[in-house]
């Protein structure tokens, strides 16, 4: 009888049968694709994306060249040097962060003593050629004014537990 | 004529497999001499995702290492910090603090699921069943964003540490866990449906690649594979690490040994996993969640911004590191894939002297012309799907 049976099922195909039904089912179910670039996933405050170098409101760079980040950094890909500026505080001349090498582990922001380097919640930063992905100084500090609102926020809002 | 015909040797036909084939899951190039359609022999060539990390592991301070455990096997990144940063703590005898223990649990089984996700459904994609991925990959997709949610990034996490973890749950993450292991068992159902008694699959996957428990054994087999042969080996079991020994799970095995097993027992680790997970959910303790040893533990930011010591602390450890006293240690967990092992010498400067990976894929690779000697090349696709082989950690 169960040979029987068997032979029955295998003829009469129950077993892709039963799984079309499934996937029927599943073809009335809800959506869950998002239209990307008009619709965003959420991401949490502590997102690590593209890099920004913060200011102070008085619009004073953060960064005063302790060098942590570039030490810390596993893919050497920070590169800082500094001198004294004219008003006798130090800065820094040259801040590069090679953004093919970054490894996006987050350890320059758990290092920076100022909150001044950050990895913001930015991740659409593609370029059409490496060289614009060697982030310099400048374009540090303007994605910092860029992103401040959503960076300030993001720590802000997790900054208890660190 | 006739004698030029009888001098002809018949030579088997020698052919490349991969490393551009999308059903060689990476960079395996595999050299293989067909039969006809009979796969004679199986020469898997490894080296083209080799990137030294052995190496440059040994010129980094014991934080900076972390990130590379990610990259090894970039399908279960929390493992393998968890091998490296319990190795670190056997080193310095650090205790961890129990919350530390139970949220690095939670995180190695969730691990564990998203590694089976891809396994299983790009196994199937690669016997013929497209579904399944879409199924599973938005489940997938919802384990990513725990991640996200508690490192800050979908992969490379970073955020197992020597001492615990790096940063505490977020508010609300436990109870969206929970959902999700609710809601969960219902999809592994639907494909284990889908799957198990499908005759196309059936017929891709009974009986090929057929390993005997003892020469799973001889081969070093470990994970799911071994226990696919019958062997009760689980390293979460045997030698239980953090807190595991407080769970209640069951480790599946098979019998047989071949692919259809191994995907069966997998399923099946999922849905321990997520009795584990649910475990982990109810039995979460209060507390620290990373040791507050100096020596290792940065200060907390608001300490450091206020007191001048905790900031020297800060910078020592940032750029010096610590030390690590001087001896050397074997330490292994049950990644997804087997046993994941970490052997480090330390010379009790802040840099590893050296550091030995054990890499579960390896052996398993190692395998693949015993499983595939005698079976057709399309076998052969299966054979590789079903031993989750992964290049990052096997290249190194």
């Amino acid at each position: 009888m169960n040979k029987f049976l068997k032979i029955i099922k295998n003829t009469l195909l129950i077993e892709i049968l039963e799984g079309m039904l499934l996937t029927l089912k599943y073809f009335f179910k809800k959506k869950v694709t998002i239209n990307y670039p008009f619709e965003k996933g959420a991401l949490s405050p502590r997102f690590r994306g593209e890099h920004a170098l913060r200011r102070y409101e008085s619009g004073e760079e953060r960064c005063i060249a302790c060098k942590l980040c570039e030490a810390v950094c596993p893919a050497q890909a920070i590169i800082i040097e500094a001198e004294p500026r004219d008003d006798g505080s130090r800065r820094t001349t040259r801040y590069e962060i090679d953004m093919t090498k970054c490894i996006y582990c987050g350890f320059c922001q758990e290092s920076c003593p100022v909150d001044a380097i950050v990895e913001g919640p930015n991740f659409e930063f593609a370029t059409e050629t490496r060289e614009e992905l060697i982030y310099d100084k400048k374009k540090l500090l303007d994605n910092g004014d860029r992103w401040e609102m959503e960076i300030s926020k993001n720590l802000e809002s997790d900054s208890k537990y660190l | 004529m006739k004698k030029v015909a009888n001098k002809t040797k018949i030579e088997n036909y020698s052919m490349n497999f991969g490393p551009q084939h999308p059903a060689a899951h990476g960079v395996l190039r595999l050299v293989l001499e067909l039969d006809g359609e009979i796969v004679e022999r199986a020469d898997p060539h490894i080296g083209l995702l080799h990137r030294g990390t052995e190496k440059l592991i040994e010129n980094k301070t014991y934080l900076q290492a972390i990130p590379y455990f990610d990259r090894l096997d970039y399908v279960s990144p929390m493992c393998q910090e968890h091998a490296y940063a319990l190795a670190v703590e056997k080193l310095m005898q650090i205790e961890v603090p129990i919350r530390g223990q139970y949220i690095r649990v939670l995180f190695s089984e969730i691990t564990r699921i998203l590694n089976h996700i891809l396994n299983i459904t790009t196994f199937a994609l690669d016997v013929g069943a497209m579904t399944p991925f879409l199924w599973l990959f938005e489940e997938r997709e919802v384990l990513m964003e725990f991640y996200e949610r508690v490192s800050g990034s979908r992969l490379h996490a970073a955020y197992f540490r020597p001492g615990g973890v790096h940063r505490d749950l977020p508010d609300g993450l436990l109870e969206d866990i929970k959902d999700f292991s609710k809601r969960f068992p219902d999809r592994i159902n639907d494909v284990e449906k889908l799957l198990e008694s499908n005759r196309i699959f059936r017929q891709r996957t009974v009986d090929i690649g057929i390993i005997k428990a003892k020469d799973a054994l001889e081969r070093g087999f470990s994970g799911p594979c071994l226990r696919a042969s019958g062997v009760a080996w689980d390293l979460r079991r045997t030698q239980p690490y953090d807190v595991y020994d407080k769970f209640d799970f069951k480790i599946p095995t098979g019998s047989v040994g071949d692919c259809y097993e191994r995907f069966l027992i997998r399923v099946e680790e999922m849905r321990q996993s997520l009795l584990i997970i649910n475990q982990c959910i109810e039995m979460m303790p209060k507390g620290q969640c990373i040791s507050d040893d100096p020596k290792i533990t940065p200060p907390r930011r608001s300490e450091m911004k206020v007191s001048m010591e905790a900031l020297i602390n800060h910078f020592k450890l940032f750029t010096e590191g610590y030390h690590v006293p001087s001896g050397e240690t074997y330490t292994s967990v049950e990644a997804p894939k087997g046993e994941f092992g970490v052997y480090i010498i330390s010379d009790g400067t802040n840099k590893p002297y050296r550091c030995k990976i054990r890499a579960p894929g390896f052996p398993l690779l190692q395998a693949t012309e015993f499983l595939s000697k005698g079976h057709m090349l399309a076998d052969l696709v299966a054979i590789i799907g079903s031993l989750d082989i992964v290049f990052g950690e096997i290249d190194r």
